[in-house]
This record gives structure tokens, C-alpha cells and sequence, in this order.
């Protein structure tokens, strides 16, 4: 009886120390918000939807972070690199005009390899920089925006709806997605109730298609001897894995997640932002999953749904009860500051260990 | 000085670890000058106990912990270990604290004080260029020449063997100006004897500067000779205070496990097979920062248990980190006839070799991890073993299997532990060790490299972990070469030993030889 007592208060300081304090008031918080939410006027039902739809929109983005957190490759801040595939992928496939989920299942499909490639040379940029992988990361990314400004003016995409309507070449700066594949997961088996409240199903029946697959890589011998290789390369050498190849194959997957993410994130936006848009997209994620709980040396899938439901959250209801607060629209300065602010704190508890 | 206050005083430490108490009740006092032995199981919560001392982040981290802890008389709680060396308390650790970017000298100079890794290499970093490097080596020196060795003082922890790395962990402790109080957390696991004398010695030198020192060993006719006090810990709770005069060997044994521990001699069977040819190793260089082997030629016949013996530094590691491929080797390795291809791990796995690193957080763990996962981990990645197929298209981590095998060793050789998916992280060191050990055994392998394979286990789990060695050896034939820097420890199990010296094989004696003739081979003589 005693025994069991002392399990049992065991178990409740286990959940604490495994989910971690700040999660538990950021989550606090987050609920705080809701409550208010009514009084001042704002929709829960509205509310929801909206974070929901975030949360799907940025999932995979922030999933992409793992293979890369595990291998020891540390925070993929070369995410641009991903999305650029992504991009690519989307706008290829609308090149065609194909629509619906086969547009939307094509532009993945001409992602993927596009990112696998990019993924191995990112990957041997990483190996021959061991110890700097992030610094590399965000020049990487940096760079392949800047060159991919230049390309999508150059690239042979002639359909009008992608093009500037005047030279009839160069890609736009904005791309609708309208008449194409807007919001096809999104709006997949989505539930409905009410007039407000939308629960986009086929985003989310994605996202945790994903999740469990990279779950499931981690289970296998591939994946236990690329964690094995993040948590201690010189175990992962004496038993004869290669550090190297390890380090390839999840920036690869890292790359591969991002392009994957960044064509679900442009179902969902309704939009694709060429040119400069891709630049800072690693940060968001990159905080996301360290709110999650995820170190620079370590994360589990649990880090990545916490994560992106926290940080989504906050991004939603914050903007939307101070606006209500105040009575006027500061909404979007809001919504940068609380960005900002939260990639701000993420970033300077990551030396740490994890955001405690 | 008999009257005043006592240097130190614990009392009523209690500690847990998530529900799980691992110290109850621990009453502890330390008079100025006094050399007190710290003793028990592997687990018991020696470890603990200093880390509470030395205000070590991982207590906080868990939950504090309760009681009280006395300086000079004065109540005292460290929530950092700065805040303990500020007030006069050094500590060895026994997993070190080192910084493996930097070198000895740095390392020496430089860690004085402890907090996390990242930080110090920011502020240390530019601090390091006023200092005069000349005087400061000179002074690594002087110190590390104290304890009987001679480390190069620009060398890198990184690329240290364990037991340079040793004393360059004591080094930076005896070093300390104004020293009150030093715990020692066996620091003489990895030593031969006459490199541990050497250190008794210094510390006695400190005590009677009046320095209180508290000594951790599993070594007990070490704690024999230099303490004043003998403290047993089982299980968490203090069992006996008793002054080193009343008593001995056999009867701190048995205070530690708790019962009458018998006789531990192995009696020499003689049924191991001659093969010749079996294992040759020929004109072996390896270049292991260290522990350099130099054209070494050896023949390991099957079946046999091959002890190798040395000083440290002169190459003894060398060879199993060399055939094993974790350092540069050149020359030949053949066995059977068949030559195996070096500076490959992955060959000399599959050609039936495996290997138990004396460097266990270096290189035999996955600290992160469970202790499931690091059993099963070379068996997985080296012979494709517990993995299962599902829908015929992944290959998937078995975890049934690993559960069922863990156990298994988990009871084998007796680890503290609370189950197989605890991290080993967790866990005490000489269970640490043991996770080393199962993790080879799982492999079964053919010819077996074992490298310190009993540092930091107690006295009793020692006599186990050799007499499952030896079963491996009778039952399965497994070919076993041994190194050990303890030279009882190794006549108690091998048939043969060879003794290494500057990186060449100095001569091989049968078990039995007099003592005195392989400490003449351990000279050079
Ligand atoms: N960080 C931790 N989390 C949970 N349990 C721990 C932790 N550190 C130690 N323990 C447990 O506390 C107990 C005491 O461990 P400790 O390291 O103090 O043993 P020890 O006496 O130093 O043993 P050894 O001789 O093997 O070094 C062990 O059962 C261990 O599993
Ligand atoms: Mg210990």
C-alpha cells in the first residue's frame, strides 16, 4: 500500500519532470486565453479553427526538425532548403494545371526528389563543417534563397497564371492557389459545426501520417544507429557505423519533411510566396520545437505536436484577445512581437539543454 | 583540534530519485586532516552522497534533497558545485569533469570553476591569453610528476587514455591553494598498484597538511592503508562508522553486501584448447594517443584467457583499440589464417571480435539511452539481430526481445537498476560497467577483447562479472584477452599474461609466475 503511494507520487513528479514547467504554464496560459476570449467579444469556435488550421499547416515543418536534431546535426536552420523544393514541386505541378488532390499529390511527388537531392549536398556542407552544422545551416539557406531569386525569373515556367502577365516569363512574387489545389487537405472529411468551427481533418490525418512514419524510421536499425550517432559518435564508430553516412541520410529526410511540409503549408495558406518568402521560415519551426521540449541533441515526435500546438496557439489567441482588449487592430504587430518574442526566448534556452 | 567542531558534518541526508530513495537517514562526520573511507555495493549511494556534497546540478535537477550539511560548523546547502569549491571543497569525479577540447594544462588551470560546458569555454576562452602558458606548464608538470606519470601537458583530454585522463581529473584537485575538504570518487579504478601508491601517498601528504579527505574505492586494502575511518554504505543506509583499525578486508566485505562473503579465488581448470595459429598478431603499431603500441607481435591461441599487463601509458590499451579499428593500426591481424582487415570496426565485428572499452562513457555507452537499447544495440547493428519484420517491409527493433534479453543479463549480473527501459544514464557507475559487460556477452562473440571490464565493480559483483567471463570462456570457448592494470585481478583468471612495455610485448609468464618477475617485466627489466 505504501509502496503503491509512493509510486503514485512518483508517477505525477515523473509527468511534471517529463513534460517540463514551462510547457505546463505556456499550456496554462494558452487555456487563460480561451477563458478570456468570450468575454471580450472574440469566437472560441473561430478561435479554434484557427489555431487547428495552423497547427496542420505547420506541423510537417517543424517534424522536419527531428532527423537532423537526432543524427547530432543539430537545429535545421538550412529548412529554406526544403522549402525551396517544396516551391518547386508546387509550382511545377501547376505548371500543368493539375488540380485537386492529384495536383496536390504531384507537387509532392516532384518535391521529394528535388529535396533529396539538395539533402545530400546540405549534408556534405555539414559533414565537412562538424560542429558549426547550424551556422552552415543558415548560410546554406540564405544563399539558396538568394540564388533561387534569380531562377525563378530564369526557369521555363509558362503558364500564365504563374508568370508576370506582361514579359510572360519569370515567376510572380505571389502565386494564388485558387482553381488549383487550395485547401484540398484542409478541407478533406473537415468537420464542420456550427457556422465557425472547422476542423481541418485531412491536414491533420497527414501530419500524423508523417509523424508516425518518421516515429517508426527511428525503430528501425537505420534509425537507432543514426540517434545512436547524435547521442555519442564515438559509440556509433566502435560499432562500426559510418558517422557520415548517418549525417547524410537525415539532413536528406530533414530536406525531404520540409519540401512535404512546405507543399501542405501552401495548400492551407492558399498561397505561394516566391523570392524572399522561404527566408526566415526555419525560425518559427526551430522555436516551435523547442517550446515542444526538444534540445539541440534531442526530440521526440511528443516535442513536435506539443510544440506546434503551443507555439501556434499563443500565435493565435494572443493577437486576437489583446486586439479585443483594445479595441483596435494591432493584430499583426502583435502577432510579429509574440513571433518574435517566442522564437527569442526558444532560441536563448537552447544552449541549455532544454527550455526549462 | 580533537575538541572543536568537525571539519564536516551531514546530517540526516535523505535523498530520491523520482519516488525512488536511494539515501535515508545518512549521519556523517569528517574531522580536519582526517582520511575517511567511503565504501559500498555498486548503487549503494557513495556517488550520491558526494554529489549532494559537492552541490552537483543533477540533485537539484531531481528533486533537492534533505538534511543537513555542516562546514566548520556553519550550515551550509551548494546549489552549484562553484559554491562548494569557493568554500574549500574539491572533488574527483568519478566519471571526471573535464573539458575534452582542452588540454591538460587548460584543463588543470582553467576548470576551477564547474558549471556547464558551454559557458565556460565562452568566458575561459580569452581569459587563457594573459596567462603565462610557460609557468603554468611547468607547473602541470611538477604536479602530474607528483603523482608518478608523465603526461605531456599540451595534450588534449579528447584524445587522453582513461587513465591519463585520471590523473589529469586529480591533478587539477591536489593543485587547489586553499583546499579544505577533497573527495576522492574511485580514483584508482583505472591504476595500476604502483601508479595508485603513488597517489595514496599524495593524499596522505595532504591530510597531514590538515586537508579532510574522504576516499571512495572498491579496492579495500587501499581504503585499509591510508584511512583513518571506515564508513559502510548498503543499500543507501549507513550501516557501520568504524575507525580502519578494527577491521579488514573480510569484514567491510561483509558489512557492504550484508552477508558472509566467501573465498574468491578461482581454481585453474585446465581444459582450455592450444590451437596455434589461432590469433596472430604481427609487427602491430597502433597509434593511440597515449597508450602507442610500436611493432608488437603476439600469438593468441583458442580458448585461452590472455591477460595483458603493463604500466599505464606504455601501450597496453592500445592493441584491443587498435585490432578493434578505434585508432590507426598498421601491421598484420590474422586469424585462422584469414587476414583481418584493420582500421574497421565493422570488419573485426563480423570476423567475430567484440570488445568491452575501459572507456565506458567515451565509448561503451549510450548514456541517453536504456539500458535495453545499449545491450541490444551492437547485436542489432552488427549481426542484424533482435529485429523484426513487419508487413515483410520494415525491419523494426524487436522490443519484446530486447525487454526479455535484458532482463536476462539484468539479473545475470545483478544490476541496480528499476527495469530495462531505464537510461543509463541513471545508473551507478560500476552498473554502468556492468551494461558494458552484457552488452558484449549478448554478441557472443568468438574472441573477446576486454578492457578493464571490472573497473569500478564492487568486490563482490567482481568476483561474478570475472566468473561469468569465465564461463563464456569454458562453455562457448570464447577466445578472451583481457587487459587489466590490476595484476591479481588478472592472475586470478588468465591462463597466461603478457606484460607490454613501450608498446612491445616485454615477455609472457603462465598465471602462476611469481609476482616479482612480472613487475620486473612491468620495469623493463
Ligand atoms: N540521476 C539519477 N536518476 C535516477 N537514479 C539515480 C541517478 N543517479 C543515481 N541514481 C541511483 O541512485 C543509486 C545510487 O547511485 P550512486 O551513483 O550513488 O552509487 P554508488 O554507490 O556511487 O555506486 P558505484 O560504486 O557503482 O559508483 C543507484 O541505484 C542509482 O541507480
Ligand atoms: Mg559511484
Amino acid at each position: 500500500m505504501k509502496k503503491k503511494d509512493r509510486m503514485h507520487k512518483g508517477g505525477i513528479e515523473k509527468f511534471i519532470a517529463n513534460f517540463g514547467w514551462p510547457r505546463i504554464i505556456i499550456a496554462i496560459f494558452l487555456l487563460l486565453l480561451f477563458v478570456i476570449a468570450p468575454f471580450i467579444g472574440i469566437d472560441v469556435g473561430t478561435s479554434l479553427s484557427d489555431m487547428l488550421v495552423r497547427v496542420g499547416m505547420n506541423g510537417i515543418l517543424v517534424l522536419a526538425m527531428v532527423p537532423m536534431i537526432q543524427s547530432g546535426c543539430g537545429l535545421n536552420f538550412g529548412l529554406p532548403l526544403g522549402i525551396i523544393a517544396g516551391l518547386v514541386g508546387a509550382v511545377t505541378s501547376m505548371e500543368y494545371n493539375w488540380q485537386g488532390l492529384f495536383g496536390f499529390g504531384m507537387a509532392v511527388l516532384f518535391a521529394i526528389p528535388l529535396a533529396v537531392l539538395l539533402g545530400v549536398m546540405y549534408g556534405y556542407f555539414i559533414n565537412m563543417a562538424k560542429g558549426d552544422e547550424m551556422m552552415i545551416g543558415t548560410y546554406v539557406g540564405f544563399s539558396v534563397v538568394a540564388f533561387m531569386s534569380m531562377m525563378w525569373l530564369r526557369l521555363p515556367y509558362r503558364n500564365p497564371l504563374l508568370v508576370w502577365g506582361f514579359s510572360g516569363t519569370g515567376l510572380r512574387t505571389t502565386i494564388s492557389l485558387t482553381g488549383f489545389w487550395m485547401k484540398v487537405l484542409d478541407n478533406f472529411l473537415a468537420i464542420r459545426i456550427g457556422p465557425r468551427f472547422f476542423f481541418p481533418t485531412g491536414s491533420f490525418i497527414f501530419f500524423a501520417l508523417c509523424c508516425v512514419l518518421v516515429w517508426a524510421f527511428f525503430k528501425t536499425k537505420t534509425g537507432i544507429a543514426m540517434s545512436a550517432v547524435g547521442s555519442n559518435p564515438q559509440f556509433a564508430r566502435a560499432h562500426g557505423v559510418s558517422e557520415d553516412r548517418m549525417r547524410i541520410v537525415s539532413v536528406v529526410l530533414s530536406t525531404v519533411l520540409g519540401a512535404v511540409g512546405m507543399v501542405v503549408y501552401e495548400q492551407s495558406y492558399g498561397f505561394i510566396q516566391l523570392y524572399m518568402g522561404p527566408l526566415y521560415m526555419a525560425f518559427p519551426a526551430v522555436a516551435a520545437i523547442l517550446l515542444g521540449g526538444a534540445t539541440i541533441n534531442s526530440a521526440t515526435i511528443s516535442n513536435v505536436v506539443i510544440g506546434t500546438f503551443l507555439f501556434q496557439g499563443i500565435l493565435t489567441m494572443t493577437p486576437s484577445v489583446i486586439n479585443g482588449m483594445l479595441q483596435t487592430d494591432v493584430a499583426e504587430v502583435i502577432r510579429i512581437l509574440v513571433s518574435n518574442g517566442m522564437i527569442l526566448y526558444a532560441l536563448t534556452r537552447k544552449g541549455k539543454g532544454t527550455v526549462k | 583540534m580533537t575538541n572543536e567542531k568537525p571539519l564536516l558534518s551531514m546530517k540526516g541526508i535523505q535523498k530520491d530519485f523520482l519516488g525512488n530513495r536511494v539515501l535515508e537517514d545518512i549521519n556523517l562526520d569528517l574531522a580536519q586532516g582526517e582520511i575517511l573511507g567511503l565504501v559500498g555495493e555498486n548503487g549503494a549511494g557513495k556517488t550520491t552522497l558526494m554529489n549532494i556534497l559537492f552541490g552537483m546540478p543533477v540533485i537539484q535537477q531531481t528533486g533537492g534533497y534533505k538534511g543537513t550539511i555542516a562546514l566548520d560548523g556553519e550550515e551550509v546547502r551548494f546549489s552549484n558545485p562553484n559554491a562548494a569549491l569557493m568554500a574549500g571543497i574539491g572533488m574527483v569525479h568519478q566519471e571526471f569533469f573535464l573539458i575534452p577540447d582542452f588540454s591538460a594544462t587548460e584543463n588543470i588551470f582553467l576548470n576551477r570553476e564547474v558549471t556547464r560546458y558551454s559557458l565556460l569555454v565562452e568566458i575561459f576562452g580569452d581569459r587563457l591569453r594573459t596567462l603565462d602558458k610557460a609557468a603554468m606548464n611547468e607547473r602541470v608538470v611538477q604536479v602530474i610528476k607528483e603523482l608518478g606519470v608523465n603526461i605531456n601537458p599540451d595534450t588534449l583530454v579528447s584524445e587522453m587514455p582513461v587513465s591519463y585522463k585520471q590523473f589529469t581529473e586529480i591533478a587539477r584537485e591536489i593543485d587547489r591553494a586553499k583546499i579544505k575538504i577533497l573527495v576522492v570518487d574511485e580514483p584508482t579504478a583505472v591504476l595500476t598498484e604502483t601508479e595508485a601508491e603513488a597517489l595514496l601517498a599524495v593524499l596522505k601528504r595532504l591530510a597531514a597538511k590538515g586537508v579532510g579527505i574522504i576516499f571512495i574505492s572498491h579496492r579495500l586494502h587501499e581504503i585499509l592503508n591510508i584511512c583513518d575511518r571506515i564508513v559502510v554504505l548498503r543499500d543507501g543506509k549507513l550501516i557501520k562508522d568504524i575507525s580502519s583499525g578494527q577491521s579488514d578486508v573480510k569484514s567491510i566485505a561483509s558489512w557492504m553486501v550484508g552477508h558472509e562473503i566467501g573465498d574468491f579465488a578461482f581454481h585453474h581448470t585446465e581444459n582450455h584448447r592450444k590451437t596455434e595459429n589461432f590469433l596472430s598478431i604481427d609487427h602491430l603499431k597502433v597509434l593511440m594517443p597515449g597508450e602507442a603500441v610500436k611493432d608488437l607481435c603476439l600469438q593468441v591461441h583458442e580458448g585461452e584467457i590472455l591477460g595483458i599487463g603493463g604500466l599505464a601509458g606504455q601501450g597496453k590499451l592500445g592493441i584491443a583499440n587498435g585490432i578493434m579499428g578505434l585508432f590507426p593500426a598498421e601491421g598484420s591481424v590474422t586469424l585462422k589464417g584469414k587476414s583481418l582487415k584493420l582500421n574497421s570496426p565493422l570488419d573485426a565485428f563480423r570476423a567475430g571480435m567484440a570488445f568491452i572499452s575501459e572507456d565506458r562513457r567515451g565509448i561503451g555507452l549510450l548514456l541517453t539511452q536504456s539500458i535495453g537499447l545499449n545491450i541490444a544495440f551492437p547485436l542489432m547493428q552488427v549481426k542484424g539481430g533482435l529485429l523484426k519484420k513487419i508487413a515483410g517491409l520494415f525491419t523494426w527493433e524487436d522490443k519484446k526481445k530486447i525487454r526479455e534479453i535484458t532482463s536476462s543479463y539484468i539479473e545475470r549480473l545483478d544490476i541496480k537498476c528499476t527495469g530495462p527501459d531505464q537510461s543509463v544514464m541513471e545508473l551507478s557507475g560500476g552498473n554502468q560497467q556492468k551494461v558494458c559487460v552484457a552488452k558484449v556477452l549478448a554478441l557472443s562473440p568468438q574472441i573477446l577483447f576486454a578492457s578493464e571490464p571490472t573497473r569500478g565493480i564492487d568486490i563482490g559483483a567482481k568476483h561474478l562479472v570475472l566468473s561469468v567471463l569465465r564461463e563464456i570462456n569454458e562453455k562457448e570457448g570464447t577466445t578472451i584477452i583481457m587487459t587489466s592494470s590490476e595484476l591479481g585481478e588478472l592472475r586470478s583468471i588468465c591462463d597466461r599474461i603478457a606484460i607490454v612495455n613501450e608498446g612491445k610485448i616485454a615477455g609472457i609468464l603462465p598465471a602462476e609466475a611469481p609476482v616479482e618477475d612480472f613487475g620486473l617485466l612491468m620495469l623493463g627489466e
